[in-house]
């Protein structure tokens, strides 16, 4: 089960969770995924010790897709 | 306290890195939040060589002045020995000055108490290993090895101690979101350092670049410890 969490004040909060076999669950991702990225996130997917990528669009296969606020200097 | 090292485990050896990315790709991996900074040329290892040799000129040409001042002041008339004492606790003072502002970026938290850091710290420590884990406990800031050197990652700001250990870079950057947790601010952090490390260091603003030893003496122990911490790291 993948996992789509967006970091709040709540600590974390589960948006979506899908599975690539389960196309509702899938459409169900894709769409909270899109929404919360039009309130202003950033989605990342951890990708091994030390990197991360930003995505645009749900990457199916990653078990967890995490949603950040933009960060600004302070 | 006991002495760094002491009762703290060794940071594992520094994992392989991959050679610095093709430009293409790093510009594909950008953060987006380089849009709001758009004036800056982006961070590199040589920029930052160069704003770290700059910083150390700055420094000198201000205290410079108060030295100088002190001794033809001492060597003129004696008697104006206690002025020269003066500029010269001046000419001590500002370098410190500097170096506690770089302190501050990784002071503590305001919100230490926050009902929600429970659940934050989860999602932060899934994210870490568990050295860097361990010491996050501790010290509440997150060792993550990059390419331009070992970095701090805290609340508000992070700490990159240069290849070598004697420089260290004091950033100050943030989640401008009041409502986040503790926890929850270093993991934004800490991934949009993961995503895009020369990004990070150019939205973020420098507020100290110094001698590691200098930022050591202004910072609270149980950040020294994880500056300490980041020097085996380097070393291991």
């Amino acid at each position: 089960m993948s996992r789509l969490v967006r970091m709040d004040q709540t600590g974390h909060t589960t948006v979506a969770e899908w599975t690539a076999e389960d196309p509702v669950s899938v459409e169900a991702a894709v769409g909270a995924f899109r929404a919360q990225l039009d309130r202003g996130y950033y989605a990342v997917v951890s990708r091994g010790e030390g990197c991360a990528e930003q995505v645009r669009e749900l990457p199916l296969d990653a078990q967890l897709v995490i949603l950040r606020r933009p960060i600004a200097g302070g | 306290m006991s002495p760094p090292g002491a009762t703290a485990p060794q940071p594992p050896p520094p994992s392989p890195r991959p050679a610095s990315p093709p430009a293409q790709a790093t510009a594909s991996g950008a953060l987006p939040e380089l849009a709001a900074v758009f004036w800056r040329p982006r961070v590199s290892d040589r920029s930052l060589r160069r704003t770290g040799r700059l910083w150390t000129l700055f420094t000198v040409g201000q205290t410079a002045p108060f030295v100088l001042g002190a001794a033809v002041l001492a060597w003129l008339r004696p008697v104006l020995a206690p002025v020269s004492v003066i500029l010269l606790v001046h000419a001590w003072a500002i370098p410190e000055l500097y170096a506690a502002r770089g302190a501050g970026v990784v002071r503590r938290a305001r919100h230490r108490d926050h009902p929600a850091e429970p659940v934050a710290l989860g999602l932060l420590g899934d994210l870490i290993d568990h050295y860097a884990r361990e010491l996050h406990s501790r010290t509440r800031l997150v060792l993550e090895r990059g390419r331009l050197g070992i970095w701090l990652v805290g609340e508000a700001g992070a700490l990159l101690i240069r290849p070598g250990g004697r420089r260290v870079h004091c950033y100050c950057v943030r989640v401008p979101d009041p409502q986040l947790p503790p926890s929850d601010r270093t993991a934004h952090l800490l991934l949009a350092l993961r995503t895009d490390e020369t990004g990070f260091a150019t939205v973020a603003n420098l507020a100290f670049s110094g001698a590691r030893w200098r930022l050591r003496r202004r910072l609270p122990s149980d950040r020294r410890e994880a500056l300490d911490a980041a020097g085996r790291a380097r070393a291991g």
